[in-house]
């Protein structure tokens, strides 16, 4: 059953402190999402909703309940771990793509490997990975150099790189216009497809949403649908 | 992330905003490079200092007048007499040569040039103890001496001024004071010191002195005792026997002597002690601008963390933890400096080099020294200063908060 399901949340509660204001930005949320499944995140501005996506991808602890990644209970890791599940576990697509924009494409890619102590072979698995998202031809091209939609697929092969068990994309066409922004999502689903990584969309764009197999609605800090 | 890693990445980003990267350094550089040369000149001083005092002659002790406590009454001059019980090999055994000289500073001219020079009456034993040598001409030997004779021997710096140069002379008639002296000969030079030129001098017969230029109150008095000790290691010995001479003719009480005995070591080691306040004086000044270098690394590196608040988000979104971001920043900051440090090196070698030409070219013998230990001082140091002043910019980018970062604008 825990196998089965790559994310457990339950009870997730968030109170940030602004000034002598207390503000609860989430109110006890509780889902699973299986492995291998395709979710949308939505709601309007203030529903909690950036603060479930910091949450679900270790950027942020919850200030009480429980969150289970891949097996491994989150809510309480410090900082260093923290860094490591993020690290090995879940792949980031910004909608500002967030490239370093000095360094080439392939070195882009490494970034993540670098970080996991890997020493061998991160290059071929750069290589890899930029050839899974159609970039085989540009590997040595900075992000000034690319596209939109190609800097996308560069952040993409970021993302996908370290074999994570969930891709976490913050609006990944928001950046986009609308055709290049279909292939991104074509993309990202044949990779779902393909490796059965779990793909986490959050977005307020419903035609978007309707392309995942489920969608999660948050409003007010609370649930407000899972279908 | 190994260090390696680090260091290209450093690199990468100290070479990506040149201008700013060399303003930094710039900082730096010039810290550095100060510290280096006015170290290096502080060390040329103590050396051509240190010459200076050994070129006036080895072994040497100085006797004055005049005691260290100032309540002693009726201070007995040195006299004649007193160089002859000193000279005494039975008295003085560790004494190996005294020279008595009468000293003041007096006009002397020669058709319209005129200018004043410190004027030595001695005897023949002054030479060998000063370590004179004459370019030409000859010394003064003990029959000028019993003739009271009108000879002078001149420095070649006095000899410049005089006649516009310093060979060919010999045999010409010079006035000191007034009065004329046939040039016997010159002395060779012995570059400037750190009592003035010593080369700016004429030296006449004690006797001539004595009876006809440097009246003293008392017969047979004596400025300055010279004495030249047997060995270096005879002088401490030779101090001794001095002093037991001096109090039994002086008849003076213990404790109360009314004469100085001042040595070569002594002089050494005043003239070494001030030049090491000195070279450490210039130091601490050359070092104030090797810390406002490193503040000035430390401003840039904080700059630095607020622009790449984005990146230092990204990183750790990606899996760095705060050591790899630290390191990060650290490495960066320490290139910074180490690059301004190697630049300063050179640069304040290069500076030292400049003032040893310029002191070569205006005719003082003063070459200043880049040691190793001054190099090896400013390498660790301006590294220190990057690691230092790098610490509190990184240790901030190391604890941004993922969440935060990423969000900033």
């Amino acid at each position: 059953m825990a196998i089965d399901n790559v994310i457990e949340a339950r009870d997730l509660r968030k109170v940030y402190q602004m000034g002598e204001v207390e503000v609860e930005a989430l109110r006890g949320v509780s889902f699973e999402i299986k492995r291998g499944e395709v979710v949308s995140i939505m709601g309007p501005s203030g529903s909690g909703k950036s603060t479930l996506m910091n949450t679900l991808g270790c950027l942020d602890r919850p200030s009480s309940g429980e969150y289970v990644l891949d097996g491994e209970a989150v809510a309480s890791l410090n900082d260093d771990q923290l860094a490591s599940i993020r690290n090995r576990k879940v792949g980031f697509v910004f909608q500002s793509f967030n490239l370093l924009s000095r360094q080439t494409a392939i070195t882009n890619v490494e970034l993540p490997l670098r970080y996991s102590g890997a020493t061998e072979g991160r290059r071929d698995r750069a290589i890899e990975a930029l050839k899974a998202v159609g970039l085989g031809e540009r590997m040595t091209h900075r992000p000034t150099e690319l596209s939109g939609g190609q800097q996308q697929r560069v952040a993409i092969a970021r993302a996908i790189v370290n074999n994570p068990a969930m891709i976490m994309a913050d609006e990944p066409t928001g950046n986009l216009d609308s055709k290049v922004g279909k292939e991104i999502m074509t993309l990202l689903l044949n990779l779902n497809r393909d490796s059965g990584t779990t793909l986490i969309i959050v977005t307020h764009d419903p035609v978007i949403a309707e392309q995942t197999q489920r969608v999660i609605r948050l409003r007010d800090g609370l649930l407000e649908s899972t279908s | 992330m190994n260090l390696a890693q680090a260091f290209l990445e450093a690199l990468e980003s100290v070479n990506g905003n040149k201008l700013r990267s060399g303003l930094t350094v710039l900082g730096i550089v010039i810290g550095v490079a100060a510290v280096i040369a006015m170290l290096a000149v502080g060390r040329g001083a103590e050396e051509s200092i240190t010459g200076s005092i050994s070129g006036i002659g080895t072994n040497l002790l100085f006797v004055f007048r005049g005691g260290a406590d100032e309540s002693i009454r009726n201070e007995r001059p040195i006299t004649l007499a007193d160089a002859e019980a000193i000279a005494d090999p039975f008295a003085a055994p560790s004494v190996e040569a005294v020279a008595p000289i009468l000293q003041s500073n007096l006009e002397i001219s020669y058709g319209g040039e005129r200018t004043t020079v410190e004027v030595n009456g001695a005897t023949p034993a002054y030479f060998p103890v000063q370590n004179h040598e004459l370019t030409e001409g000859e010394f003064i030997n003990e029959e000028h001496m019993l003739g009271r004779a009108s000879v002078v021997l001149i420095g070649p710096e006095a000899a410049d001024t005089l006649f516009g140069r310093h060979d060919g002379i010999t045999g010409e008639t010079v006035r000191i004071d007034g009065q004329p002296f046939r040039i016997l000969g010159v002395l060779a030079s012995k570059g400037g010191g750190a009592f003035g030129s010593q080369d700016n001098l004429a030296i006449i017969p004690f006797s001539t002195a004595q009876a006809r230029l440097i009246r003293r109150n008392t017969r047979d008095q004596v400025d300055i005792l010279l004495v030249q000790a047997v060995s270096g290691d005879a002088v401490l010995m030779a101090t001794e026997e001095i002093s037991a001479i001096l109090r039994q003719r002086h008849r003076t009480p213990v404790g109360a002597d009314d004469f100085t005995i001042f040595t070569q070591q002594d002089l050494l080691a005043t003239f070494q002690s001030i030049t090491g306040i000195l070279t450490v004086f210039l130091g601490g000044i050359a070092g104030i601008s090797l810390l406002v270098g490193g503040i000035g690394i430390m401003n840039i590196m904080l700059v630095s963390v607020t622009e790449r608040t984005r990146e230092i988000g990204l990183r750790k979104a990606l899996g760095a933890r705060r050591r790899d971001i630290l390191i990060q920043f650290l490495t960066e900051s320490s290139l910074l400096s180490l690059i301004g440090g190697i630049i300063g090196i050179m640069f304040g070698w290069l500076i030292s080099f400049a003032v040893g030409q310029i002191a070569v070219a205006s005719g003082t013998a003063f070459t200043p020294v880049v040691g190793f230990d001054a190099v090896a001082l400013a390498t660790i140091f301006s590294a220190a200063v990057g690691l230092f002043f790098g610490i509190y910019p990184a240790n901030r980018a190391a604890r941004l908060e993922p969440v935060e970062a990423l969000r900033y604008e």
